[in-house]
This record gives structure tokens, sequence and C-alpha cells, in this order.
């Protein structure tokens, strides 16, 4: 029986460590806080080492059937691991000067990481849909984190709220596909659909309402409206965590529910995903042009990457679903350096949230300017950066599906969010600064920023390598 | 079973009545306890459903522990529901018929049109000496032991959070006595002699 935890063991280290971390910042004076914050970071490494060291050669499902260790869970925790690094690197020197740099936001950052990885081993309804309340438990709180701004406690009130709600619909789908097949493993209910056929509306009202859930907590139009209020609101350090990991865990997630258990039906949800796509595309295109505040632009600009991630579930190939983990994880880097950089500028008493913030960057820092061109030429899709790759596989499995006019709504939709993008790269090269303070963040901030920027250029220059492990990821 | 049927009717057109007046009662106790009664139905459902333990435990529950605090919190805190109220009346038609056409698209599916009896089978009645409690309970550690810790994160979460939300630690500048330095005082914190010239009175 042990020897059924010895691929668990991951999960189990993390909660371990998370345990040890908690109990140490209970005992560290407040100047001496970045212990707690060494420690957060080395329970993260030994998770990932230890995710390496006891990956089976071949998929296993353990626990009774909750929990699975493949090439996609392998591939998608280590991205979950690596970012949620990155952003905690990020988001200290922004805490500290704030003087928010409590345990509180690492342990409950690493709960949120054990959630999502619980998500992306989850093989059974109930093990996804903990790990999802998991998750979304750590970020209201996180949202709410700094309790004297009447923003931030609106958008955790609004986040809890919608969060609940969609929870509520999730898990009233989850009940009706258990109804139906009377099984809650993921196998099971896809063998069950295999064999007695998908020709019954309870199965569809179930799917729907799972699939509405899941729009919900990947912020897909049109119930995206949480998303711009919440990553405005919320502290950057926040929104930064927000933005970036949490979207591979609601992807793993579309894919174990929809794809792996109901694959059955794709012809059904493949309709609504489509709607979910266009109406996202369209509306976080458009609507981010109009922002002036930068975060509530990427808030925008998140939705038009859900509908391209969508697009590429929709095509139900397996090239289709490799490039949308492709996409999901560029998208995950690029979503954090962009926050990384307005972190950057912000010092005690400035947010530099607002667009203006980066006028004239390219005088004050020429380097940061660069990186920062690297992230925005990639979400608008601009070759040869890791975005662009993205877009194109993404595109490439949707013609090849014969879904052309698909294909032809988003890049028309692309090319009307390269403006907003470009507007900033404008900004920072051809406009008056207004703000000559020096960027105040140490050394180790600015090389993981730069090694951020500089993967989303060698991810476009050799997209190869990750993009063979995204197709050994969904071959099943 | 007629009486079987009996008590289903009756408790169900309770639990319905009972979780309407939650959200029409104007007084805020009155909704709490009607929450009450809503729980005490819905455990008699379950005891019809043979589902023994989810009964009880929800009237031990969130009868017996969550409605109570409930019902604290409520009373203390003094809520003036007269501006939540506002436009009530006018999202009621829109409310109503949101409701009414999700109602008529639900009952359409899962009426018995798709799950009738000629669909599914009556379950089997469990004999009487079966327990619900000892099923549970043998499968809650063994089976579901994976999702039982999560389930135990989930909770350690919600006390971390809570109390990060919460915790306010107290400024340093509040006004506050040490008995141990008012015993400890001396003459000479209290005392203090100014030398001064003697004045004559004129």
């Amino acid at each position: 029986m042990l020897s059924e935890l010895v691929p668990v063991l991951p999960e189990i280290v993390l909660l371990a460590a998370i345990c040890g971390v908690l109990l140490v910042d209970l005992w560290v004076p407040a100047e001496r806080r970045q212990v707690t914050y060494l420690l957060a970071q080395a329970s993260l490494i030994i998770t990932l080492v230890t995710l390496f060291v006891v990956q089976p050669e071949a998929p296993r499902v353990v626990l009774h059937g909750a929990y699975i260790a493949d090439d996609m869970s392998l591939l998608l925790k280590a991205a979950i691991l690596i970012i949620t690094l990155l952003v905690f690197v990020y988001s200290r020197p922004y805490l500290e000067v704030r003087g928010m740099m409590q345990g509180e936001y690492l342990v409950l950052g690493l709960c949120g990481v054990l959630g999502m990885m619980i998500m992306a081993s989850g093989y059974n309804l109930l093990s996804l849909y903990l790990g999802l309340e998991l998750l979304a438990l750590c970020q209201y709180a996180m949202v709410a984190f700094r309790r004297d701004s009447p923003r931030a406690s609106e958008a955790a009130m609004k986040y809890f709220v919608l969060g609940a709600l969609a929870s509520g619909m999730l898990l009233y789908g989850m009940s009706l596909l258990y109804g139906m097949t009377g099984s809650l493993d993921i196998m099971e209910i896809h063998n069950q659909l295999v064999r007695e056929g998908v020709d019954h509306l309870g199965l569809m009202l179930g799917m729907v309402f799972v699939v509405v859930g899941m729009a919900f907590k990947l912020g897909a139009v049109p119930f995206h409206s949480w998303v711009p209020d919440v990553y405005e609101g919320a502290p950057t350090a926040v929104s930064l965590y927000i933005g970036a990991a949490p979207k591979i865990a609601g992807f793993v997630l579309l894919m174990r529910l929809l794809v792996e258990g109901l694959g059955a039906m794709h012809a059904e949800w493949q309709v609504i995903l489509a709607v979910l796509a266009v109406a996202s595309l369209v509306i976080g295109n458009v609507v981010a042009i109009a922002q002036t505040n930068l975060k509530r632009m990427l808030a925008y600009s998140t939705i038009s990457h859900v509908g391209f991630i969508l697009l590429g579930v929709l095509a139900g190939t397996t090239q289709g679903y490799a490039s949308a983990t492709f996409y999901v994880i560029v998208y995950s880097l690029s979503t954090a350096a962009a926050f990384g950089m307005i972190v950057l500028l912000s010092r005690r008493g400035h947010e530099a949230e607002e667009l203006s913030d980066f006028k004239g960057l390219n005088e004050r820092s020429p380097w940061f300017a660069l990186v920062m061109l690297f992230v925005m030429f990639s979400m608008a899709g601009v070759p040869p950066f890791a975005g662009f790759y993205a877009k194109l596989s993404v595109l490439r499995a949707v013609v090849q599906v014969e879904m052309v006019w698909l294909a032809v709504i988003a890049v028309i939709m692309s090319i009307i969010g390269a403006f907003y993008y470009l507007r900033l790269v404008k900004m920072m090269y051809f406009d008056e600064r207004h703000d000559d303070a020096p960027l105040q963040q140490g050394r180790g901030f600015q090389a993981a920023l730069s090694a951020n920027g500089v993967a989303i250029l060698a991810l476009g220059f050799y997209p190869a390598a990750l993009m063979s492990l995204c197709i050994a990821a969904v071959s099943w | 079973m007629p009486v079987e049927q009996i008590t289903f009717w009756l408790f169900s057109a309770v639990l319905i009545a009972s979780a309407l007046r939650v959200i029409t009662a104007r007084n805020p106790v009155h909704s709490v306890l009607f929450l009450v009664l809503c729980f005490f139905t819905a455990a008699g459902l379950w005891l019809l459903l043979e589902a023994e333990f989810l009964g009880i435990l929800l009237v031990l529950v969130y009868v017996g522990a969550v409605m109570v605090l409930f019902l604290f919190v409520v009373m203390m805190l003094d809520i003036n529901l007269e501006p939540l109220r506002e436009g009530f009346v006018r999202y009621l038609p829109l409310g109503i018929l949101v409701g009414v056409v999700m109602i008529a698209q639900l009952a359409l599916i899962l009426g018995p049109g798709h799950f009738g009896e000629e669909y599914y089978a009556m379950p089997e009645r469990a004999p009487a000496d079966y327990s619900n409690t000892e099923h549970l309970g043998q499968v809650l550690y063994t089976e579901y032991l994976y999702h039982f810790e999560i389930a135990a994160v989930i909770l350690l979460v919600a006390i971390i959070a809570a109390i990060s939300l919460t915790l306010r630690k107290r400024p340093e500048t509040t006004n506050y006595q040490s008995p141990s330095e008012q015993v400890r005082v001396g003459k000479s914190d209290r005392l203090r002699i100014v030398p001064m010239d003697s004045e004559k009175r004129e």
C-alpha cells in the first residue's frame, strides 16, 4: 500500500513544507522575514525535484483512482512550480516596501500551489473540485490581503461571491454527471459514455453546468466580469500570483473534465467553447484598447488569451491540445514578466500601474524597456517571440479541423489587440519621460526578470523543445 | 407506500415554504429561524432517502452549531436591512422571469420524461440492519482518504485566511497600565522637589 503513496510524494512534501513554513514564520521576528521567504522558495524547489524523482515511467493511477501521475501532470506541475517561484521573486520587493511581507502571503501562495498540483493530478471529480476550492480559497484571502484598501476589499468580495457561484455551478454539473454515469472517476465516466452513448439531455445539462463553472474560473466571456476588477483592485503582488499559474490549473481542469472525461461529447461542447472563445477574443481585445490602467489592460488581455486557449481545446485534436498547452505555459510566463515590470517600476508610495508610468522607459533603463518589448511583442503575437508560435500553432490546429472562420476571427482580433500592446511599446520608446526615479529593485529581481524576458525570446526561437513535451503530455 | 409519500410531500412543502420565507422575512432573526426549519425538513428528506448519517449531521452541525452562531451574529450586528432591500420590487419581475425560465428548463430535462422509472429502476431498499454511518466510516478513511486530507488542508487555509484577515496588532501608542511598574514606582518617579525662594507676605 505504501508504494501507492510514492507518486503522491510531491504533494506530501509540499504540504509538510507548508506546515514547516507556517511554524517557522511564527518564531521569526518581523525584520528577518526573508527567512520565511527563502524557506518558501526552498520548499518549491524541493517539491520540483521530488516531482521529477518520483515520476513513474508509465501513467499511474493511485489512491483508488483519485490521483494520476502522467506526462501532462508532470509538465503542468513543473510549469506551475517554476512560475510560482518567479512570482515569489517578483512579489517580494513589492510586499517588503509596503510592509505586507508576512508569512501569510507565502503560506497562502504555497497552499494555492498545492491546490493547483492536486488539480493537475486529479483523476476524479471530487479531487478536481477539492483542488479547485483549495486554490480559490487562497486566492480570495490573498486579494483581501491589504485590509485597509477599500478597492481590494471590494475586489475580494466580488471575487468571492462570483467564485462561490461558479463553484456551485460546477458542483451541480458534477453531481448531474455522477448521477448519470454512477461514477466519480474520470476514466469510468469516459468508458460509460463510450459504452452507453451520450444521447441524453441530463448529460448535456451536466456538461453545460460544468463548462459554465470552468468558464467562470478561467474568465471567459460572458463570465469575465470579475477579472478586471480583481486584477486592478488586488495588490500587484497578488494580481501577479492570480494572473500567472492558476490559469494553468484552470486549463488542466478543462483537459481532465472535458477532454478526458467527456471526450465522447466533443461535438456538443465544441459549439459552446466556440461561442465562448469568439466572445472572449472580441470583448477582450476591443475593451482592452480603452484601458489606461495597465493591470486592467492585462486583465482584458488575459480574457483574449483565454479565448485562444479555448480555440486550441475545441479543435479536439492532439495538435490542438498540445498547442493549447503550449499557449497556456507561454501565457503564464509572459503575464508573470508583465506584472514583474510593474513591480520593477513601483516604489514606496508609488504604484506604477498606469500606462503613462512606462513613458520614456527606454531612457531610464534600455534593457528593461527591451524586456517589456519582448513581453508585449510576445503577447501581441509578433515573430520571433514565443507568443507568435503559440498563436500560430493554435490557428493551425483550428484550420486543420476545417473551422477556418474561427481562425479568421482570431487573426482579426489579434491584429486589433496588437494595437494596445504596441501602444505601450511606443510610449516606452518615443514618449517623453516624466518619472526620473532610478529603478530600485535588487540584483536577484533584475536577473529573474531578465531571464524571464530572455526565456520568452528563446521559446520563440526554439519552440520545438517545449512543443514536443506538450505533444507527449496530451498523447493518451 | 402512502405514508412515505405523504411524509415526502409534507416535508417538501414545508422546505420550499420556509426557504421562501428566509428571503422574504422582514426581520433577519426570523430569516435565520426559517433557515433552521429548512435544515430540519431537509434532514427529514435525507432520512427518507435512508441517508440517516447525513440527516443527523445536518441537524447537529448546521442547526446545532452553524445556525446558532449565525443567530448570534445577526443579533449582535443589528443590520439595517432596509438599504439592502432597495430595488427589490424593481428587480422582482426580472428575477421571477429568470427564475421561472430556469425552473421550467430544469423541470423539462430532469422531469420524469428522462428520469422516470422506466429509465431508472427503483433502487433496492436497504435491509433493516444496514448502517449508513458504518458504511461511510469504512470508506471515508480508506477509499476517500485523499479527499479527506485535502478537505483538512482547505480547513487549515480557512483558519489562516480568517486569522490573517481579522487579526489586528494593537498599535504601540495605546495607553495601558502596567501593574508591575505601578507597584515598583519609587518616590523619585512621582515627586520632584523644586528649590524656590520663600516669599514673604506683604
